[in-house]
């Protein structure tokens, strides 16, 4: 029989020559005439070990990595890769960033060919849309809501509940919408499902469907993610092939592709685009429970939330909402990212700190400097620095402290981060993205980002300051939706956690000064 | 990328006709076909979904994807958000920008080369990252810049 031999397909491992990797491989089983099978999968989400790719070596599987294509002959130089070899990194499972883990959503994740419905079933696929028909629609809900599952997307709506709004409007007509909009900087964990087990979203959607009512779902990828829309795509007409989805099923599912637009992940703005206008934002009430894609009830939940529902289904409510801490219950996959050592997806019960996240788990900075400032839960998240490092990573933690924990994300900055320049650019990239439609967000986001200028080159740097903050406390009480009103919590987090960075000198009058002198 | 046809544009509207929310898949295989959404395109395109002219073109200039006019033979997008400034992305981006003397947005003169920014490509763990054609690409250093040189010719 062949050895498998498991690479990713995932995009950040093609990223780093995962391709190039897989080819040496076959070409060398091919020069030496070796029996191998080479089966691309998704990613395990050990991003610093990417190309991670693993032999199954008497049923278990041992990992070696960063390989590039160059170390292959080495790898092979005595048949097959042996556990003496530098490159190997033992079992992955017992890789301490794994092992530490507690994989519900990710459970399939980098393990499975994504495309493979026989591995999707043989590693416990379609037991949550199964445990669904058995328990009715009505009780799907009921588990959903007592799962405790809140919005993955940042909001932290809980889910069950916009379930049970859709499944109580009467309407000719619903729909289910993935937000896998996420364009957040520092995420990537839909990216991972969409690439590495794309199925679980299909059976997720199912599900959902099947509890309110809708017989059509859109799943909205951006544009920046083609490896994503490709293996969805492909999974999608697997699933039909199969009777999975589309008529027998009483459920169709198409993927919607964005154009560029950041401010689409907002719930509203995603619906305008779904329906092919200018992704502005709609102001609510009418809620999209009530009247939302094409003015019929929609749920719309982020890829994470959709996700994590099968896994609900099949082991039980109770088994997840025994995770967690205070209202945030379950787990959230967090997102080591940016300057991090060891950068990767983190699935874990909330309540661990940002300094375990960062320090122990992601083991400090990749450039050995200490790490300064992390942004959390994406370019509307809030700095942290050091000192606030004690927090709980919980929805309501991070709220009371002027932030969020958005999608998961956690950007890492060593010492050499000036929080002057991260404060401008935030108001920059909401300049860039807003839709245009409220004025705080369009006008306060350039006035904004000029006066952030005027406070790095130094100019009246007190009263501008002052300005800012005024301009902020407009953006966030004045804002239609996120974008503008909460590009205030990056803004602001710099300024009052870190101002030395903010005490610029104006460098004409120093320089008129020490000639004076 | 072919040239501005009529028939092909009616035949690429056709293939959408009757789906909902048709405009952006329109103007996704627009672009696909002819490397931007063609200004001649745009009667038919309204013509077709019931939109007047002003409607269609309000939803090509609001996404920063779609183009008026075509890009270079590649096209690479440098990603300039957070996690990718962190690893100093914005220092190496400038190299790149200086190597084939372009600003943001910039095609080289011999129209082998487009250079955009982009907000993320969910590579924010392999950092500095790009995408080249459609191919992703992470860890970039300034060796890269030669890989990216040899790459488009």
């Amino acid at each position: 029989m062949a050895t498998r031999i498991f690479v990713p397909r995932d995009a950040a491992a093609r990223a780093v020559g995962a391709d190039k990797v897989a080819a040496a491989i076959a070409d060398e089983a091919k020069r030496q005439g070796l029996a191998v099978e080479v089966v691309r999968t998704g990613s395990r989400g050990l991003f610093w070990l990417e190309p991670l790719i693993e032999v199954e070596i008497g049923g278990v599987r041992v990992g070696f990595g960063p390989v590039t294509a160059k170390d292959v002959p080495g790898l092979f130089v005595d048949g097959m890769p042996a556990a003496s070899h530098p490159l190997c990194v033992g079992r992955p499972e017992d890789i301490p960033f794994l092992k530490r883990q507690t994989r519900i959503t990710f459970a399939r994740c980098g393990i499975v060919d994504p495309l493979s419905l026989a591995d999707y079933r043989a590693h416990g696929g379609w037991r949550g849309l199964e445990r669904a028909r058995s328990i009715g629609p009505a009780a799907t809900v009921e588990a959903v809501t007592k799962s405790g599952l809140r919005g993955r997307g940042g909001a932290g709506f809980p889910t069950g509940i916009k379930w049970k709004t859709v499944a109580d409007t009467a309407a000719d007509r619903k729909y289910i919408v993935c937000n896998a909009d996420e364009g957040d900087s520092g995420t990537y964990a839909d990216r991972m499902i969409m690439e590495g087990d794309p199925f679980l979203l299909i059976e997720g959607m199912a599900i959902a469907g099947f509890a309110v009512g809708a017989t059509k779902g859109y799943i909205y990828v951006r544009s920046e993610y083609p490896d994503a829309i490709r293996v969805m795509e492909h999974a999608i007409v697997l699933a039909e092939r199969e009777g999975l989805l589309g008529a027998e099923a009483k459920f169709d599912l198409e993927v919607r592709v964005g154009a560029g637009a950041y401010v689409c992940g907002e719930e509203t703005s995603l619906l305008e685009s779904l329906e092919g206008k200018r992704g502005q934002v709609r102001a609510k009430p009418p809620l999209p429970a009530h009247k939302g894609l094409f003015g019929k009830p929609t749920v719309i939940n982020n890829l994470i939330s959709l996700a994590t529902v099968p896994a609900i289904l099949a082991d039980g409510a109770e088994h997840y909402a025994a995770l967690g801490m205070g209202r945030s219950r379950g787990t959230m996959p967090i997102q080591l990212a940016g300057n991090a050592k060891h950068g990767g997806l983190f699935e874990a019960a909330f309540g661990l700190t940002l300094g375990e996240i960062v320090e122990d788990i992601g083991g400090g900075t990749c450039t050995g400097r200490p790490a300064r400032a992390v942004q959390v839960g994406g370019p509307l998240g809030a700095y942290f620095p050091r000192k606030l490092f004690d927090t709980p990573f919980d929805y309501e933690a991070f709220a009371a402290l002027d932030g969020l924990i958005g999608h998961g994300g956690v950007v890492v900055f060593d010492d050499t981060v000036d929080m002057a320049h991260q404060a401008r650019f935030a108001l920059e990239f909401c300049a860039i993205e807003s839709c245009g439609k409220c004025t705080p967000c369009r006008i306060g986001s350039v006035r904004g980002t000029e006066t952030m200028d005027k406070i790095i080159r130094g100019e009246r740097v007190e009263a501008n300051l002052a300005l800012i903050t005024d301009l902020c406390q407009t953006l966030k009480f004045g804002s239609l939706c996120a974008l503008g009103g909460f590009t205030p919590y990056p803004v602001m987090s710099a300024i009052r956690h870190f101002p030395e960075d903010f005490d610029r000198q104006d460098p004409s009058k120093s320089g008129l000064k020490a000639a004076a002198e | 990328m072919a040239a501005w046809s009529e028939a092909q544009a009616n035949d690429i509207i056709r293939r959408h006709t009757g789906r909902e929310g048709a405009l952006l898949p329109i103007l996704h295989d627009m672009q696909a076909a002819f490397g931007h959404v063609p200004a001649p395109a745009v009667p038919f395109i309204a013509h077709a979904l019931n939109l007047t002219r002003a409607e269609v073109h309000g939803v090509v200039s609001f996404y920063h994807d779609f183009r008026e006019a075509p890009a270079g033979r590649h096209v690479l997008k440098l990603c300039r958000a957070e996690a990718c400034q962190s690893v100093n992305g914005e220092k190496l981006a400038q190299q790149i920008l200086d190597r084939f003397g372009l600003e943001w947005g910039g095609t080289t003169p011999d129209g082998r080369l487009t250079v955009e920014a982009t907000y993320c490509l969910g590579l924010c763990a392999s950092g500095p990252s790009a995408m080249l054609d459609g191919e992703p690409m992470g860890r970039l250093t300034s060796a890269s810049i030669d890989d990216i040189a040899r790459e488009v010719g």
